[in-house]
Formats: structure tokens, sequence, C-alpha cells
């Protein structure tokens, strides 16, 4: 991963570390778990995958199922971060902006999809969405499905971004605007969105990483059909399964380059937040 | 916008009100409600059986004991990282403040799979070295633990972060320069001030920690009765149509869920009028 740059910050030059005995201590006990639980492993992932060099990437990304379930994984957290950028930012937008009786609880309601067992959420949406629907509606094993159990598990993640900016976000500025003449769409492509653009892409690299990783909620109501349904991460279970650690270390290992990739860009979006402020 | 006082919104407000109202209702309160529904809808009937079902009891407990473990390992580590990162300079800072959020970009699957390719028996790098101090990680609680605990991982010190750069350092200046000592500073003015931080970052370890899946069903081998956890038991009894159970125990999972919602809520406004 990219080490982040050295800024420039000449005057902490001055006191690289304000470590004592004790502090220090503590920073080794806590780097020293931190490595055996989290660093270590991965970095293991990473080495087992790339044992026989590029052979393993090569093998596995050539098998047509394996293939199949990587376009499907980036295709549908793409989409789903689309319409989460769109959903996630008018739901946003109300929660904040209107008034209206029953607004604590959607408030509530966008943080289910957070607290919900992953499976419990597969389960959930089955009762709506599955053989026994009130509606009639039955999208269990086709793509439908997927897109649906992304949506759910990700709907939070723009919305909780957005709002919080949204708060601060001084209607003054808006009203100025308006008086000066700017129609509603100027006054919202000039002021809003540029100062909401940085929260929707931290929200929009959060659900996109999320997409990619998700497991327990797509278990019970896609079907996990080859070639059809089956996600990235569905297809590195089934290869531990069958014993080929190399090619599940192999498709883990593309999942974390993208991890890293989200966390980087957050940091990014982060710092040039920090530094305007 | 719309004023209070001015009777009804004009339509564009009311539509994107409906729209959004609309969307969380299919996508959210909906299907939740079925759930709650399919669960009581021979009343107590499903629940009874499904809390008499040793496996389900069984995995129920293996959850909670999981949960515990982890939540109070992330605990330690989470307050005392983030003193480390809030109230000192050293080094490789920001990146390891970076890294900590890696959890939760990572894939449960990708997790348990590390876990193993790691700690798991013969086959796993330090395999033969963790058994040789008697710890076995694959298809064993202590393996269900580490993957719990690396999954929360980062929610305590989210938490606690951002409260302890707001609190500032002023008081625990004042406590040091009285003659108080670094245990007595820390119990007596740093943990009291993050207290709330830390609650809020217990329960949602504790929700996501009991909710845990991929990681867990990848390092379990997801053994009845032995490294079953209640996640697990609810994909098993579905797949082995005893779906009543399914719906039972996720019925209690999405309660204990709510519930930590709820406390959380109410934590929240607190820490606002704590008036820090």
């Amino acid at each position: 991963m990219t080490v982040a740059p050295p800024l420039q910050r000449p005057p902490r030059r001055a006191r690289r570390t304000t470590l004592d005995r004790a502090s220090g201590l503590g920073l080794g006990v806590a780097l020293t778990w931190f490595s055996i639980l989290v660093m270590i492993p991965l970095a293991v992932v990473v080495v087992h995958a790339t044992d026989d060099g590029w052979a393993t990437f090569a093998d596995t990304l050539r098998n047509p199922q394996t293939a199949a379930a990587l376009r499907l994984t980036v295709a549908q957290a793409a989409l789903v971060t689309v319409v989460n950028v769109l959903m996630g930012t008018l739901i946003a937008w109300v929660l904040v902006r209107d008034d209206f009786p029953g607004k604590r609880v959607l408030e509530v309601v966008i943080d289910i999809p957070f607290a919900l067992p992953t499976i419990v959420a597969g389960l959930v949406l089955l009762s709506l969405y599955g053989p026994t629907s009130p509606i009639g509606v039955d999208i269990v094993n086709t793509r439908w499905a997927v897109f649906l159990a992304l949506l759910f598990v990700t709907l939070p993640f723009v919305v909780r971004t957005v709002e919080p900016v949204l708060i601060e976000l001084d209607t003054d500025v808006e009203e100025a605007a308006a008086s000066l003449g700017a129609s509603q769409a100027t006054t919202l492509r000039r002021i809003v969105l540029p100062a909401l653009l940085p929260a929707i892409t931290s929200g929009a690299a959060l659900s996109f990483a999320r997409g990619i990783s998700e497991y327990g909620s797509l278990v019970l109501i896609t079907g996990n059909l080859p070639m059809r349904t089956e996600m990235a991460s569905v297809r590195i279970l089934s290869y531990i399964e069958n014993g080929n650690t190399a090619a599940a270390a192999a498709i883990a290992t593309l999942l974390l380059a993208v991890a890293l990739l989200v966390i980087v860009t957050l940091e990014i979006i982060s710092r040039r937040v920090a530094r305007r402020g | 916008m719309a004023s209070p006082t001015n009777g009804t919104p004009p339509a564009g407000v009311l539509v994107r009100r409906g729209v959004v109202v609309a969307y969380l209702s299919l996508l959210v309160i909906w299907p939740v409600a079925l759930v709650v529904q399919n669960t009581f809808s021979d009343g107590l009937g499903t629940l009874t059986t499904a809390l008499t079902d040793p496996s389900v009891v069984f995995a129920l407990r293996m959850s909670v004991y999981v949960a515990v473990w982890a939540v109070v390992i992330n605990t330690v580590f989470g307050v005392g990282i983030s003193l480390l990162l809030v109230r000192h300079e050293f080094p490789g800072k920001r990146l390891l403040s970076a890294l900590i959020d890696l959890p939760l970009a990572v894939s449960p699957v990708v997790v348990g799979l590390a876990l193993l390719l790691a700690y798991g028996g013969a086959n796993g790098t330090f395999g033969p070295t963790v058994e040789a101090l008697g710890l076995q990680v694959a298809y064993a609680p202590i393996g269900l633990v580490l993957a719990t605990t690396f999954i929360s991982l980062p929610l305590v010190v989210r938490e606690v972060v951002p409260t302890l750069e707001e609190v500032g350092s002023e008081q625990e200046q004042a406590a040091h320069s009285l003659g108080a000592g670094r245990w007595q500073t820390f119990w007596r003015i740093t943990l009291p001030s993050v207290r709330w931080a830390v609650v809020y970052g217990v329960v949602l370890s504790l929700a996501r920690a009991l909710g845990e899946f991929g990681a867990v069903k990848v390092v379990s081998g997801n053994i009845v009765q032995q490294t079953q956890t209640a996640t697990l038991v609810v994909e098993q009894k579905y797949q082995d149509f005893e779906q009543g159970s399914a719906y039972a125990t996720s019925f209690l999972l999405a309660l204990v869920a709510v519930a930590a919602l709820v406390v959380v809520t109410i934590i929240r406004p607190k820490e606002h009028t704590d008036g820090h």
C-alpha cells in the first residue's frame, strides 16, 4: 500500500515522539496484539496467494466460474453504490431539512441494517421477497436478490456520512445565493453539492467496499448459483471447503486490495477536508 | 423549505418525503415486521420450540461467550490505543490510525481465511507453534473469539478517539501537576470523561460481535453443539426446513440488535448535555 507521504510538518520535527517508557511499552503491547490478530494473518493470505508467483492468480482468474463471480461482484457493488449515492443523499436531506412525524423512527430504521446480523438480514428480505411473500414477489436465486441484499446492508453508509455535513452546512449561504437570484438548481449545484461531495464520496467508498466483501446476507436469498448469482466471498468459501486454499487466498488478496484502496481514499478525503476546514 | 406555520408543505417536499418513506418501508420496515410476525404466527409456540432445542440453546450460549470475550479484549485494546493515538506523537501514527479501520473494510470470509491460514492446525503458517502452546484456533472457541475480535476491533477506537480529542488534556495535566499518578489520572479523570464513548463503543461491538457470521463460519467448521453460534444455527435451521426455529433465533438476535440501537440512541443525546 502507499505509505502516507511525509507532509510538511516542520514544527513537529523537533519532537518526533512524546512516548516515555510506560506509554512506549503500552504501544509495544498494542502493536504486537494488532499484528498477531490483524496484520500477520492478512499478510499470510497475500503470501499464500503469491507462493507460486502470479501462477495462482492467473489460474484462479481463468476459471470461468470465478471470473463470473468477480464480474458480478464488481458490477453489483457499483450499481448498489450508485443507488446509495442518490437515495442516501436524498434520505439524509429529508432527515436533516424536513420535519415530520415519524422522523425519529426513520433515524432508527436507517441503522437497523448495521445492527442486524447479516444472516438475519437475508432472512428478513426473504420474508417479503421470498417464496412466501405476501405481495407475491419471489426474487430468490436471481440477480435481483444479490442487488437487494447489498442494497439492504449498505443503506446506512451514504446517509450517515452526509447527514452530519448537512447539519453543519449553513442555510445562510443558500439563502444568500437565492436572494442574489440563483435558482434552486444553481444553488444546489454550486453551493450544496460541492460541500457534500467529500462526504458522498466517503459514503460511496464505504458502500462499495461493503458490497464487494458481503457474505452473510447473500447466503439464504441468492442461492449461490454458479455463473449466475455466486459472489466473490461465496466463491472463496467454496474454495476453502474444497481445500483449494491457494485459490481462496488469491481472491481474498484481490478483495484486500480493494479494502486497502478504500481506506487510502477515505484517508485522503479526510485530510483534504481537515486542511480546508 | 416549508415553514411549519405554512399549513401543507409544497408538493416537492411531499414527494421527496414520500419517496424516502416508501424506499425505507420496502427495504427495511416491512421485511423486519414480517420476521416478527412470522415468529409469533402461532403465539409463543415457535419461540418455545426454539428455546427448548438444545442445539439452539447451546449456540446462543456460545454466541454470548464469544461476544463477551471479544468485547472485553476490544475495550481494553481500544481505550489503550485511543489514548496513545490522541495523547502521544510517534512515527507511523497516521498509518496505524488508518490501519485500525482495516477490519471494517475486509470481507468476513477473508478474515476467517486469514486466521485459518495463519494459525489453523498443521497447515497454518504458525499453526504448529500455536498448537505447541496448547491453543487450538481452527474449529475451536479460541478461533471464534479471534475472528469476532478481528471484525469488531475498530468500533471502540472510533468512538473513543474523537471524544478524547474533544475533552482535551487540560484536566489530566492539572491532575498531574497536583501530584496524581498515571493510574490515578486515568481512573479518576480520563476514563470518566470518555465513559459514554466507551459505553457506546461497547454496545456497538457487542451487537456486531453477536451478529458475526461469515468469519465465524469459516473458522468454526460449524460443528453442532461444539462451535456453532446463533447466526450459524439460523442458517442451518433454515436449510434444514426448520424455519420456525430459524425465525425465532433470528428474532432473538434482531431483538438484541434493536435493543442495542435503542440504548445507543438514548446515550447519544446525553453525551451532548454532559457539557463538554
